[in-house]
């Protein structure tokens, strides 16, 4: 096939009919949009203004309905992409660990520059956030493989067996045609599992919860996962049996159980680890859930950065559905049906939203919904949906199989049982670790051998940037809560290029739809900008905590409610790194600069010293 | 009137409710005006703008979309709550392009209304972020100027749900989200200048232009020439 696949100009319908094909598969379904645009852009390398037209009038909308989600995916294209997209995380943690040098190294070697599609349509090079493969950065998305641990010489020898036709998955996986696809998974991907922990990731024997569960009435099982105390691993931190019982109340016809594997939030990769080596564990849990709540109807809404799980999860599904432990009947009991579709992202962080996860599975622009109504009681296509994290399906199969109490005795008085913490950034030991709650960041960081830790981002850029001072908190939900992401920064890092990075990121990723955080997280990243160029007045230092009150008093979703956290949680602990940098004359000229008479103002405002800056110096 | 009505309070002020009402729908029943800009009469709340945040039971929310509830207690003049309603005005004033000395929409605008009735003085404190889009001017009788626009969706809205047509709709994310038309261009859609979206006082500001229309009213007698935006709610309470 020499043709240039993203040409559509030959005279033939060719390209319509195979759209038309594409869309005639998922049923001429809207609700599919999402599948649709996914096969377009595979197919095609873009998304054209002929497509949009033709897959609106197979699925019944308007060009414009079609255009409004084929714009706002950042893998769906409305210009021709290259039959080789490479995506690069930019990511911090990435540029801390010389993804410049790598991005250089592929730029030389294909020919063209970061957001460049080259001319004969063969690569496209671009930039997308956090892809999940923060404990061996840098890393690269090409296509839908993964290839990590990048250096200069490792890109270009890609870039050169891209250029000489080898297949990406060769590439990344030397061998990989005899391997099934778990194997393939585990060989493209390091799991880095640091520490097992008894309820996750030590031996797990298989359905054990769910044949507990079998033997309970449903609101038997709501009962002991209420007793156990589980907290949605998600972030949030909800109470997983009340929202488990809240879907089961609901009068419904129909209703859902999703799995929310979008794991957006830069810094996190636990749900990565799960989905490799226990996603037997967590379909479990969705049935024990689908048995709880009544539904028989799952997804798993998996990110678009994580397609390279795709048919691992397929083949498990399978082998469930094989075994009668998914579909009809399952394990023997009538009228128990439950089954499972895995649904894949496009790139959009937002998506991981609840209520923005079920407009993207409902084929609309991944755009929050407006609450209430919660999606336990009006959801996917108007019915009651439960939603919970990859790790809570799992810690609930685990609760049924062993017992509240087992798993009420872990951790603390409000967080129980063990959390996966996914740590990054600058210690010897990233990946993933299970422990109870509790523990203190001093704790963890001997543990990770990250103890020359200046900063430590907990929870990824929503939460909170932490500073020596403060290592003695807990990870709790009570204390320093988190979905699981840890990023440790030594002291040569700059707090304010993070800040600066986390911003952006939260521009790049707002939906838009609501003023405070599609205007206000723009002005609050320019504010930064100036601090960074030193052209900051005191004043500015009000500017963005007002700035950011009104995002967070008016945002519409939890993203613009958390996405002035870089800002506020590193003026609060790293006073100095703003203040030092700001300039009082009011001629906008700074003619001397003392750096110490200025850290001394910050100094008796903050009452105490910031680490960080102090360091770097006096 | 039903046995089901019940009543909560705005500002202190009992206000009586059906349930399924909004805090907004309740309050303009009542001549109570909370501040909005996305919402509109007879169509869908979108619950984009932010500007009718209030608070109730002390928890911020949008009035528009926030069902009212027995005894919930709302505040919703308050120095701070307006203060966010202005930071949301200057917002959106800053993120298109507004001169409103050579605008038609002067004295018929909302977004300008408002910001009089929020005290909004020079906005100076936010960038400007000085977009640069396009005018389509294609159809004969109608000219759409996004640079105005304040993604308020009503004209989207209305052609979709009342005119039966979706000649406007949402395209992009984040700050790129921008409206765009359901063809090439606006001459290429069957939007008619008879349609509800197109009719003045569906779009807020001036992208909407019925052509050979401009600036047809004199100055004095423009609808906020009158009293200020909201005036005719707040008038149902003193009659
Ligand atoms: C912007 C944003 C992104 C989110 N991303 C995720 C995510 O990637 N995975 C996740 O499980 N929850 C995410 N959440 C939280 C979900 O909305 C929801 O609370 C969660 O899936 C519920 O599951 P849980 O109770 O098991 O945690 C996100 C929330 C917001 C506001
Ligand atoms: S807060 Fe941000 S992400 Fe959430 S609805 Fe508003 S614009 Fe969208
Ligand atoms: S649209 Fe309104 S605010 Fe904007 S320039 Fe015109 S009159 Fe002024
Ligand atoms: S064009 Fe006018 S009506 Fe349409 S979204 Fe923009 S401001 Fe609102
Ligand atoms: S993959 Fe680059 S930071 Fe997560
Ligand atoms: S009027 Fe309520 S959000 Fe716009």
């Amino acid at each position: 096939m020499d043709v240039d696949p993203s040409s559509e100009r030959n005279d033939s319908d060719e390209p319509t009919l195979r759209i038309a094909a594409i869309c005639a598969a998922y049923g001429n379904d809207r609700h599919r949009m999402l599948d649709i645009l996914r096969d377009v852009q595979e197919g095609f390398r873009w998304v054209s203004p002929r497509s949009l037209e033709t897959v609106a009038a197979c699925t019944g909308l308007s060009r414009v309905q079609v255009e409004g989600v084929a714009s706002f995916y950042s893998f769906l294209s409305l210009t021709p992409k290259g039959r080789i997209t490479i995506r690069l995380c930019d990511d911090i943690v990435d540029r801390f660990a010389g993804l410049a040098a790598v991005a250089a190294a592929f730029e030389a070697e294909l020919g063209i520059r970061m957001g460049e599609t080259s001319a004969d349509g063969s690569f496209s090079l671009d930039y997308t956030p956090c892809i999940g493969m923060c404990d061996q950065a840098p890393a690269a998305m090409i296509n839908d493989v993964v290839v990590t641990r990048l250096t200069p010489e490792r890109a270009a020898s890609i870039g050169s067996a891209l250029r000489a036709g080898r297949l990406p998955l060769e590439i990344a996986v030397p061998g990989h045609a005899g391997l099934s696809p778990a194997e393939r998974a585990a060989a493209m991907v390091e799991n880095n599992i640091r520490h097992a922990g008894p309820v996750l990731l030590g031996p797990v024997p298989s359905d054990a919860g769910l044949r507990q569960a079998l033997e309970l009435t449903p609101t038997a099982i709501i009962d002991a996962i209420e007793a156990s105390g589980l907290r949605g691993c998600g972030g949030a931190g909800f109470s997983t049996g009340r929202k488990w019982r809240a879907a089961a109340s609901e009068p419904a016809e129909r209703r859902f159980v999703f799995c929310n594997a979008d794991e957006g939030e830069p810094g996190t990769f636990k749900d990565r680890v799960l989905l490799t080596e226990r996603a037997d564990l967590m379909i479990e849990g969705m049935t024990i859930a689908a048995r709880a709540v009544g539904a028989r109807e799952g997804l798993i809404y998996l990110r678009g950065e994580y397609a390279y799980l795709r048919d691992h999860l397929e083949a498990v599904l399978e082998s469930r559905r094989a075994g009668g432990r998914l579909g009809r009947r399952i394990h023997g009991i009538e009228g128990f049906d439950f089954d499972v579709r895995l649904q894949l992202g496009a790139g959009a962080y937002v998506c991981g939203e609840e209520g923005a996860l079920i407009s993207s599975c409902e084929g609309l622009p991944g755009e929050p919904k407006t609450r209430p109504p919660y999606p336990v009681n009006r959801g996917y296509l108007g019915f009651p949906t439960l939603v919970n994290n990859v790790e809570t399906f799992c810690h609930a199969a685990r609760i049924l199989g062993r017992g509240a109490d087992w798993f009420r005795a872990m951790g603390t008085d409000r967080s129980h049982g063990t959390k996966l913490f996914s740590v990054s950034g600058d210690c010897l030991n990233p990946g993933v670790y299970e422990l109870a709650y509790g523990l203190t960041l001093a704790e963890l960081l001997t543990l990770v051998g990250g103890e020359d830790a200046a900063a430590v981002q907990v929870g990824g850029p929503s939460g909170t940037m932490v500073d020596r001072a403060n290592f003695h908190r807990r990870l709790s939900f009570d204390d320093l809560a988190t979905g699981g992401a840890i990023i440790v920064f030594s002291a040569r890092r700059n707090i304010l290029e993070i800040v600066d990075y986390y911003m952006s990121f939260f521009v790049h990723e707002s939906c838009g739809y609501c003023t405070p955080c599609r205007v206000g997280n723009v002005f609050l990243h320019k504010a930064i900008g100036k601090f960074r160029a030193g052209l900051a007045n005191p004043e500015d230092i009000d500017y963005l905590r007002d700035l950011s009150q009104t995002i967070i008093e008016t945002s519409r979703c939890g993203l613009g409610m958390t996405s002035p956290n870089p800002i506020l949680t590193t003026l609060q602990n790293f006073p100095l790194v703003y203040s030092a940098l700001v300039k009082s004359s009011p001629d906008r000229v700074r003619a001397s600069f003392d750096v110490q008479s200025a850290i001394e103002g910050a100094r008796r405002i903050a009452r105490r010293r910031s680490t960080i800056f102090d360091e770097d110096y006096t | 009137m039903s046995g089901t009505g019940f009543s909560f309070t705005i500002d202190g002020v009992a206000v009586a409710a059906e349930p399924g009402q909004t805090i907004m729908e309740a309050a303009d029943a009542a001549g109570l005006y909370i501040p909005r800009l996305c919402d509109h009469e007879g169509l869908r709340h979108q619950g984009g703008c932010r500007v009718c945040t209030v608070k109730a039971g002390g928890r911020s929310v949008s009035a528009c979309t926030q069902p009212a509830a027995p005894d919930l207690v709302v505040e919703n003049e308050t120095p701070h709550l307006n203060k966010l309603r202005r930071d949301l005005v200057e917002m959106l004033f800053h993120e298109g392009n507004h001169l409103c000395p050579i605008c038609e929409a002067s004295g018929n605008c909302e977004l300008q209304a408002m910001a009089y009735r929020l005290d909004m003085t020079a906005p100076t404190r936010f960038p400007y972020l000085q977009p640069s889009r396009t005018l389509d001017a294609s159809h004969p009788d109608i000219a759409l100027d996004t640079n105005r626009c304040i993604s308020c969706g009503r004209c989207i809205r209305a052609s979709q749900d009342v005119d039966r047509k979706g000649v406007f709709g949402y395209v992009g994310r984040g700050i790129h989200r921008r409206v765009a038309v359901n063809a090439d261009d606006l001459a290429s859609t069957d939007a008619s200048i008879e349609d509800a979206a197109i009719a003045a006082g569906t779009c807020p500001v001036g992208c909407i232009i019925r052509k050979r229309h401009g600036f047809a009213t004199p100055i004095g007698e423009r609808i906020f020439d009158k009293g200020p935006i909201g005036h005719d709610i707040e008038d149902k309470r003193r009659e």
